[in-house]
């Protein structure tokens, strides 16, 4: 079970309450984790990655285990940690604005 | 009873608010999609209880939220927005060539008979219809492969479409404005376009008489003469009586002829409002002192309204789709501010009453009239 942690303003979106544990079918990877979780939640398909392209959306932020995952290719493995559920796997609105 | 729905858009977030027909004491929910930037929310002509709502945010990018109860409870359905086929280019501000990137829906038009269709107008500049209810979009791709379109530029805020104005009388013709593209109507429900900007004089481009590339900010017409549309354009107030094929400037004696909104009141159709902003490096009303001007003679002679609105340290602004009409008996004219005001004047601009200060910077404000 991989543990998800979204941003205050998806989980309003999706009403979520807290974390979200998801199961991914095959290799535990960013994608596959953001694939359960838009399978979940339809409302959040483009919320963190772009319809058609599926890229990241600019100011949304990956940090696993304490390192931003943000720039890793969609089929990175995940640490163990983090597909084990040890650690969540953190979606973070970027902080920007000034 | 009859009574009006204001349906709000500001920078965090959506309020509703109702009053009896008197419009003197305001009911206000909100904020709805808080935090979240609200382009545009508008009612369906056809069932006053379904409202389409555009939410967006630099972060999470696009929602398109529907209530089906007057805007006391909301559901999202599709934000998918896809551009039909290859998406070419159009010019990026340094005029080189820039793909088309879907950003945000700048404005929601529902049909006038069908509350299940509404149009999009989307940033970078496209159509989008849904005959669902919103649960999916289709890109009316002729506008956007438009022969000039290699050629449209963003305006400072964007290349969005952010004007739609359907023809009463002919569902089959709309109006629709592009920042910096200009004007351009369909007779075939989105098929084709043809740009319609003769007329327009446009100082900041190298053509100033050009095709396509003149900053409309606003567009509007009265449902018994759809030839007749009024604009707003960056600078100057302009009207055409022949659907657009031809445009000639009626901004008379206006003390400044930049502005964005241009509205129509409900049963004058030569009675038009505006609100003069200093000018495009001041986005505020002269002197502090905010004024609504109207012309009883579809241009040239205008009037100020000043009767209860700031005249003194008023340095707001009143943006494009922050301006509206309703069609009680006495026609209702409402407008919101960047400073969070919102206005009515349940006179006809007599005299004007505040609804509700403080809110964020407002970005749209329409009404239904409810009877």
């Amino acid at each position: 079970m991989i543990r998800v942690e979204l941003p205050a303003q998806l989980r309003i979106l999706a009403k979520i309450k807290g974390e979200v544990e998801v199961e991914v079918a095959g290799p535990a990877t960013i994608g596959a984790v953001l694939d359960a979780i838009e399978a979940r939640y339809p409302v959040l398909e483009g919320a963190i990655r772009d319809h058609g392209t599926l890229r990241r959306r600019p100011f949304v932020r990956y940090f696993l285990c304490g390192q931003d995952w943000s720039h890793e290719p969609a089929d990175t493995p995940l640490p163990e940690a983090v597909a084990e559920g040890r650690e969540p796997f953190l979606v973070i609105g970027a902080i920007a604005g000034g | 009873m009859s009574g009006v729905r204001l349906l709000v858009g500001t920078r965090k977030g959506a309020f509703v608010m109702n009053s009896d027909g008197k419009r003197a004491k305001w009911d206000i929910s909100g904020p709805h999609f808080a935090g979240w930037e609200m382009y545009h929310i508008k009612g369906s002509p056809a069932d006053p209880n379904r409202i389409y709502a555009s939410q967006t945010s630099g972060w999470f990018g696009q929602q398109v939220q529907r209530s089906n109860d007057g805007g006391v409870t909301w559901e999202p359905v599709s934000n998918k927005f896809l551009y039909d086929g290859p998406t070419g280019t159009h010019q990026w501000y340094d005029g080189t060539p820039h793909p088309w990137e879907f950003k945000r829906v700048w404005h929601l038009e529902p049909s006038h008979t069908d509350p299940d269709t509404v149009f999009a107008g989307v940033e970078d500049a496209a159509m989008f219809r849904s005959t669902d209810g919103g649960a999916s979009w289709q890109e009316l791709p002729g506008l956007r492969n438009h022969s000039t379109g290699n050629r449209w530029q963003p305006g400072a805020g964007g290349m969005g479409l952010h004007t739609i104005v359907i023809d009463p009388s002919n569902a089959g013709r709309m109006y629709i404005a592009i920042s910096a593209a200009g004007a351009f109507r369909t007779e075939d429900c989105g098929a084709t376009w043809k740009p319609i900007n003769r007329g327009l004089r446009s100082e900041y481009i190298p053509d100033q008489t050009a095709e396509v590339g003149h900053c409309v900010h606003r567009i509007a017409l009265h449902r018994s003469k759809p030839d007749t549309v009024f604009m707003q354009k960056h600078w100057d107030v302009m009207r055409t009586d022949d659907a657009g094929e031809n445009w000639r400037e009626v901004s008379g004696n206006l003390p400044t002829d930049f502005g964005f909104v241009i509205d129509v009141h409900a049963h004058e159709p030569e009675t038009i409002y505006v609100v003069p902003i200093k000018s495009d490096r001041e986005h505020y009303p002269i002197d502090g002192k905010l004024q609504v001007w109207r012309s009883r003679t579809g241009g040239n002679e205008w009037e100020p309204l000043t009767n209860g609105l700031p005249q003194a340290n008023c340095y707001v602004d009143v943006l494009r789709d922050a301006m509206c009409v309703d069609s009680l008996d006495d026609c209702g004219i409402y407008f919101g501010t960047t400073g969070g005001q919102v206005f009515c004047s349940p006179d006809g601009g007599n005299r004007w009453n505040t609804v509700v200060d403080h809110l964020p910077p407002v970005l749209s404000v329409e009404v239904q009239t409810l009877k």
